[in-house]
């Protein structure tokens, strides 16, 4: 089980960046070649970026590498330095259909076998950041192996939906977050929530926390190092949820060693799906 | 009888005691109403300085309560140099950027030699690359009071700015428009100076009170257009900060002293100022408040945070050398259970009693520390002087547990090293280091280390937090120097810790 809490966007031209942010610990680290690195930065980002994956800086942290869209001439460069540089995932933006994931996949495919990487140890994540992406999640998520999480991104699906952000408990994202995380959840993938915008506004990020740790996200595309706290405080368990998780996993270890084919609790059954979710409270509360 | 005036002259000669020579013989100021009440009151600067009796070689000192607000320090050398003086000892309690001008008073023979807690700015720079001739003489905030207890400081004038003074020189720094808060530096050189000018842009009706300097120890008051501009006196984020890294190293540190087996009821504690140290104070109030544990006192430069701490009750009072920030200036004024202390009241290692001796907890910050735990906070890692001592070695003498906070690497240079360039504070007094890669416990205290692993605190080595420093920084070519000594480090007993060398041009 990986915790896909906090994905954070770190800007894959800003070496200073790229050099200290593995101290603030993220679930996941996302280096953008995409929108953050402007027209004339598009190389130095690549080079930068294939470096700090040479590096162990950021061992024990999920590396992801955010590649310019299909329809740029960069994302072939993108994709060569990120495969081959050992990325973990390669994020594609503004997914739209099945096709631009095989696209991607067909060529990472290809590098994987040119520098010997393992075929198939590249996985994808695909943002999703229109109405049509919306409606294409569900065969978005399923459509390969590689594919292991989905992401939300906001602000363009907003633009393409004539709609603009609001407070409170955000309409305009009702749907697209509610599709999307049934996407995930159908292909057995995780999903990431939107980034929140305003990094000073502590308040405003932990509503939107609340939103997507209730509907069952498993964490958020982070834009600050400041916000991983306070989403990993957020997702932390209460400590009756982490008393009952113990519970049921000395339990289910008990009727292990008995050879018991049945396990209960307090006369409640106890079946495979509720030992998982005891031990993803568990790993929830010792990352904390 | 009548008075028989003989028999008292008599007496007087053959026991050798003053004979009676008139009421005003020996306080010719009662004799003129206008001098009895206005004789402090000096027009003009100028004329306070002839007053004074100032010669070539003297020594002139001056404060840092207005920190980069200062506008006395200039405005005084200014004058002196205009009146033609030369070969002066200038001995303010720290000297910071917005006193770059004095370098052309240097330059000039006017300032030959320095005592002061910090060097910053195109003048540390300057005096690091062998602008004087004299060393500068690099004391602590304690040590500085040690130094005119044995007189090898001895003040000839020394011109105090104060937010507000009545004309008999009675002068305080909370009370005003420029609240500046706690003069607890200038407190000492009113005592110990032979010469005392008050200068004021605020003169209030006698008595002004409360009376940080007294009238019994001033000699002049001057009423100029500038004496400071408390806007500029924060040091210390007020709001909590929004770096990451010190919000980082704030949670660690916040957990180090929980966890330090101080952090109990009446426990005692000096945090000091600067984004990391501001935002340890906020949560470790939190950690306070969460568990009722009160704070006896805390000491120390003060800022808002702690102020909070005050009024939310957590803390029982505040002892305040300095004020970083108007939010103290004013609990200053305002709040009984925060009060002003002087310099040798806080730190000096020769005083009769300093808060110091008496702190349970401190958290200082470092620009380096070594694997022997000493600490540079004066020289920067191109040997340049960019700090200052302060009261980094008189507290973390005397406290109980004296917790370090630095990054483990400052832009690509690292702050853990092999040898220090310049030891300010000895490692023997440093318990803890805590950087954003690790804490360090020093090896004098093992129990503090087992409480700290214990609560599953990210704890390693010094030699550990130094190999990573290479490891992602390499190794930093040594600073080349030459023999020539331009400022001498001393400990806050007079001693001499170390010296700081030109830096090669």
């Amino acid at each position: 089980m990986k915790l896909r809490r906090s994905m954070m966007f770190i800007p894959g031209s800003n070496a200073g960046m790229l050099s200290n942010s593995y101290i603030y610990k993220p679930d996941s680290v996302m280096f953008d070649l995409e929108d953050a690195v402007s027209l004339t930065e598009k190389d130095t980002a690549r080079h930068l970026v294939f470096n700090t994956l040479q590096t162990n800086l950021y061992d024990g942290i999920e590396t992801v590498v955010r590649i310019n869209g299909v329809d740029t001439p960069f994302w072939e460069d993108d994709l060569d330095m990120a495969v081959r540089g050992g990325v973990q995932i390669v994020r594609l933006p503004k997914t739209e259909s099945v096709d631009d994931v095989k696209e991607i996949e067909q060529r990472i495919e290809k590098i994987e076998k040119d520098c010997g990487r393992k075929a198939g140890d590249t996985k994808i994540m695909a943002a999703i950041e229109s109405a049509c992406g919306v409606v294409n999640s569900v065969a978005i998520a399923r459509s390969t192996p590689r594919m292991v999480a989905i992401a939300l991104a906001g602000f363009d699906y907003l633009v393409d939906m004539q709609t603009s952000r609001s407070a409170g408990s955000e309409p305009e994202l009702f749907y697209a977050r509610a599709a999307v995380l049934h996407a995930a959840r159908a292909a057995k993938i995780d999903a990431f929530d939107v980034a929140y915008g305003d990094v000073n506004d502590d308040a405003g990020f932990l509503r939107e926390v609340e939103i997507a740790k209730n509907l069952g996200y498993n964490g958020k595309s982070l834009i600050h190092p400041r916000q991983i706290d306070l989403l990993h405080k957020a997702y932390a368990p209460a400590q009756k949820d982490i008393d009952h998780a113990r519970q049921v996993l000395q339990a289910a270890k008990e009727a292990q060693e008995k050879g018991l084919g049945v396990v209960s609790l307090n006369g409640k059954m106890i079946d495979p799906p509720v030992i998982h979710e005891a031990q993803r409270v568990i790993l929830l509360a010792e990352n904390a | 009888m009548s008075y028989d005036k003989k028999r008292a002259q008599d007496y007087a000669a053959q026991h050798n005691l003053p004979e009676f020579e008139g009421v005003y013989a020996k306080s010719p100021q009662l004799a003129n109403t206008n001098q009895k009440y206005h004789r402090k009151l000096i027009p003009s600067l100028e004329e306070a300085i002839k007053a004074s009796g100032l010669k070539d070689g003297d020594t002139v000192s001056f404060h840092h309560a207005f920190r980069e607000g200062d506008k006395v320090v200039m405005q005084v050398m200014k004058t002196i140099a205009e009146m033609g003086f030369k070969n002066l000892t200038i001995a303010p309690s720290s000297l910071l950027n917005c006193h770059d001008g004095l370098l052309e008073y240097i330059r000039s023979g006017v300032i030959t030699k320095i005592f002061t807690s910090g060097l910053r700015g195109e003048l540390g720079e300057a005096i690091s690359n062998g602008v004087m001739d004299t060393p500068v003489q690099i004391h602590s905030h304690g040590g500085r009071v040690h130094l005119l207890q044995t007189g090898e400081l001895s003040i000839d004038v020394a011109f105090l700015g104060v937010a507000s003074a009545d004309e008999f020189g009675n002068a305080n720094g909370s009370h005003g428009a420029l609240s500046c808060g706690s003069l607890g530096y200038a407190k000492v050189d009113a005592q110990f100076a032979r010469y005392v000018v008050v200068l004021t842009q605020e003169l209030i009706d006698y008595p002004n009170y409360p009376t940080s300097l007294s009238q019994d120890q001033v000699d002049a008051v001057v009423t100029v257009d500038e004496v400071g501009d408390p806007s500029l006196i924060s040091v210390g984020a007020a709001r909590l900060t929004k770096n990451p890294r010190d919000l980082m190293l704030a949670r660690i540190a916040a957990s180090v002293i929980e966890n330090s087996g101080f952090f109990k009821s009446n426990f005692s504690l000096q945090t000091g100022s600067g984004g990391a140290a501001t935002a340890t104070t906020i949560f470790l109030g939190e950690k306070m408040v969460e568990k009722n544990i009160k704070a006896s006192f805390a000491l120390g430069g003060i800022t808002g945070p702690i102020v909070d701490l005050l009024n939310k009750g957590m803390i029982e009072a505040i002892a305040d050398v300095q004020s970083f920030d108007t939010v103290a200036a004013h609990s200053l004024r305002d709040n009984t259970a925060h009060t002003e202390i002087s310099a040798n009241e806080y730190a000096n290692a020769t005083s009769k009693g300093a808060f110091v001796d008496r702190v349970d907890v401190v958290l200082l910050s470092a620009l380096e520390v070594d694997t022997d735990f000493n600490v540079n906070v004066l020289t920067g890692s191109d040997g340049i002087m960019r700090g200052a001592s302060g009261g980094h070695c008189d507290v973390a003498a005397a406290a109980n547990l004296t917790v370090i906070v630095t990054p483990l690497l400052r832009a690509r240079m690292p702050c853990i090293v092999d040898s220090v360039n310049t030891v300010v504070t000895p490692g023997q007094t440093i318990d803890v280091v805590v950087t954003d890669h690790g804490i360090a416990v020093n090896p004098n205290n093992p129990d503090l280390e087992k409480r700290l692993r214990d609560a599953k605190l990210p704890v390693t080595t010094i030699e550990e937090l130094r190999d990573l420093a290479i490891a992602r920084a390499g190794k930093p070519d040594p600073i080349a120097y030459t023999d020539k000594v331009v400022a001498v480090v001393r400990y806050r007993d007079g001693s001499v810790m170390d010296v700081v060398r030109q830096v090669t041009p």
